[in-house]
């Protein structure tokens, strides 16, 4: 299995070396340089001994190759270079995201399994039936509504009918105002939280069932095993593998879910950082957010895999 | 018969489709009682109902299906009325299955050894007893290497030890009745003919009680002292296992005898078959069900008949006087 798991690592790396050449390349294509994004109009006022001072500076007329290889290894080492708009290092400015986007993306994750595996295994053992029904319905519409039509709605029905936004007050660390930071942050996590759980919900279904129908769950039954026992041990650990393959995956979706829902409930988290820093073509702190989120889910993806290789005693004869 | 009181008794059991306007039954009518200790086999085609049947004894038929009517007595307590917990203590504690498929029927995820304490835990075992009794049941069912089987995983198994460990699983809380539904069929001939003898062994050791479910009356003859041959979810001949093989008294019973090959008599030509299909049991067609395929039918066979008694301990459902047709 340790092979499986070297493989698996060494196309992850490969997969976040074509990342980091497709983000270079895009963020060259744009019109603009660094001077124009760091000075705006005033760019225009430069001499041309300026400018090529400048272009010195920032390694502008360097072959692209090279500059490829100097960020690469700048960002491999830690650096990830000094934001053109506010001059402070980017790794800094992303310290002090990260936490934001991780409370966000872990709450809406837990809110997203709990409901999805619950729903889901309720609906499983009881084909057809009224509750089912419902929460598959349910789970259409959470699919089916974009969050930020859900968040906006949210903003306004809480804000205009109970006068009621904790968003409206500037934003608290997780260990400096607990209950206010939990309050802002809950919201947001619903309103993601729920097409995780939709998608969830459909794949517990779906397996659940499918594993209800096989030999050896008759047989946990037939040997007088608890009811309980044979949803926890027989039906839900063997549809764990698809629980949290598709976790991962919509972990992966989160992180660009979060762009928009953070810019709707003012948090400042990556994804608002990354709107920010595009607007103002802050090249260094796009290409370190974006590299970031890719990351992030390559290696949510390598680690489902290696999770359901963990699970499942056949794969490592594989 | 043999004498003691029944350990199982089904009484007109009917399994089917239910529907609110009228149900479709794929069990028609099933009566059968099996004495403590006795060993009784049910032969018949697939989709003869012969397995259903004994998955309805427990409670475990496939979604869709139902016991429609009739019911099912373990030691005089109807099991079709049980509350969800009663039916659990008796599953695995009154009466045990061992299954077709072993490499389907356990669970991939989990060791052999822990689900065999599993099955143990539910009924009152405390871990260390559980622990113990599973090595003692492996050992039973003639494993070589009792630790190694309890610390695999069932895809690391032969089909043969798997079976093995299914029926040490059955045998682990003494049940009073071992229903052993085809358990041979998904495997090698000569390992087929060892659980048979296992079966056979570990039943004069332990005095339970044994149905066996196959499609082989060859197979089943070996083990059983009573055969019920079932057509078309019925009960067409109900005999000692001698009365069937000396003289049968329905005519699908001896067609079923004239298939099989006789090990000791020179085969001439080859083996008989019988022409067309079993009835589909969705067809509403009154009458045998054995008739459109029957050498011997005639215009009272558009009745349907009912199992009657052709001697001592025999039973048959057909129209035929006995002696009147040769096989």
């Amino acid at each position: 299995m340790l092979v499986a798991i070297a493989r698996r690592l060494l196309s992850t790396l490969i997969t976040l070396f074509g990342v980091a050449v497709v983000i270079f390349v895009i963020l060259r294509l744009l019109p603009g340089n660094a001077i124009t994004a760091s000075l705006g109009v005033s760019a225009g006022l430069l001499s041309h001994a300026q400018i090529t001072q400048l272009d010195h500076f920032y390694g502008i007329g360097e072959s692209p190759v090279s500059q490829f290889t100097s960020w690469l290894g700048a960002t491999l080492t830690g650096n990830l270079g000094v934001s053109l708009s506010s001059q402070k290092p980017v790794a800094g400015m992303i310290a002090q995201a990260l936490p934001v986007t991780l409370e966000l993306g872990i709450m809406a994750l837990a809110i997203g399994v709990l409901l999805g595996v619950f729903f889901g295994v309720a609906g499983a053992l009881r084909p057809g039936h009224i509750g089912d029904l419902a929460g598959q319905a349910l789970a259409l519409v959470g699919l089916a509504v974009p969050s930020f039509v859900l968040g906006t709605a949210l903003v306004t029905f809480m804000s205009s009918t109970f006068h009621y936004f904790p968003s409206s007050e500037s934003y608290a660390g997780l260990f400096a105002n607990t209950w206010l930071n939990l309050q802002q942050i809950f919201f947001p996590a619903c309103v993601l939280g729920v097409g995780i759980a939709a998608a969830i919900m459909r794949t517990t279904r779906a397996a659940v069932l499918e594993i209800n129908t096989q030999n050896f769950v008759r047989t946990a039954r037939g040997k007088g095993v608890s009811e309980r026992a044979v949803v926890w041990r027989h039906l839900l650990l063997n549809a764990l593998v698809p629980i949290v393959t598709m976790s991962g995956i919509q972990l992966g979706y989160l992180l660009g879910g979060t762009v928009i829902i953070e810019e709707i409930f003012v948090l400042p988290g990556l994804g608002r950082m990354l709107v920010t820093a595009i607007n103002n073509r802050d090249f260094p702190v796009v290409q370190s957010v974006t590299m970031l989120f890719a990351a992030g889910f390559v290696v949510i993806n390598m680690l489902t895999d290696v999770f359901s290789a963990v699970i499942d005693p056949r794969s490592k004869d594989r | 018969m043999s004498s003691g009181s029944p350990v199982l008794s089904i009484g007109a059991l009917e399994v089917g489709v239910r529907r609110r306007r009228g149900s479709q039954a794929i069990v028609r009518g099933v009566s059968l009682s099996v004495a403590a200790g006795e060993k009784v086999g049910i032969v018949g085609e697939s989709g003869s109902g012969k397995s259903l049947t004994m998955l309805a004894v427990l409670g475990l038929l496939p979604p869709g299906l139902d016991i429609l009517a009739g019911r099912v007595e373990f030691a005089g307590e109807d099991l079709t009325k049980a509350a969800p917990v009663r039916l659990r203590q008796i599953r695995g504690a009154g009466v045990a299955m061992v299954y077709q498929d072993p490499m389907r029927s356990l669970n991939p995820l989990l060791r052999v050894g822990y689900q065999i304490v599993e099955a143990l835990r539910a009924h009152g075992y405390d871990a260390r007893d559980a622990r113990r009794r599973t090595t003692e049941v492996l050992g039973m069912v003639g494993l070589a290497d009792v630790e190694r089987v309890s610390g695999s995983f069932p895809h690391e198994l032969s089909g043969g030890m798997l079976q093995r460990a299914m029926i040490a699983m059955a045998l682990a809380a003494s049940p009073k009745l071992l229903i052993a539904d085809e358990p041979t069929t998904a495997l090698d001939v000569t390992i087929q003919q060892q659980i048979l003898e296992l079966v056979a062994s570990l039943q004069a050791q332990t005095g339970m009680a044994v149905v066996w479910v196959s499609h082989d009356l060859g197979v089943v003859a070996q083990l059983v002292d009573r055969v019920a041959v079932m057509y078309a979810g019925r009960i067409v001949e109900l005999a000692t296992t001698r009365r069937i093989f000396q003289r049968p008294s329905h005519p699908y019973t001896a067609a079923l005898l004239g298939s099989l090959p006789r090990p000791g008599t020179q085969h001439r030509g080859t083996l008989q078959q019988i022409g067309g299909r079993p009835p589909d049991p969705a067809s509403a067609e009154q009458g045998c069900p054995f008739r459109p395929r029957c050498k011997y039918a005639t215009e009272r066979c558009a009745a349907e008949p009912v199992l009657s008694v052709r001697g001592a301990e025999q039973q048959a459902a057909c129209w035929l006087e006995p002696g009147s047709w040769s096989t």
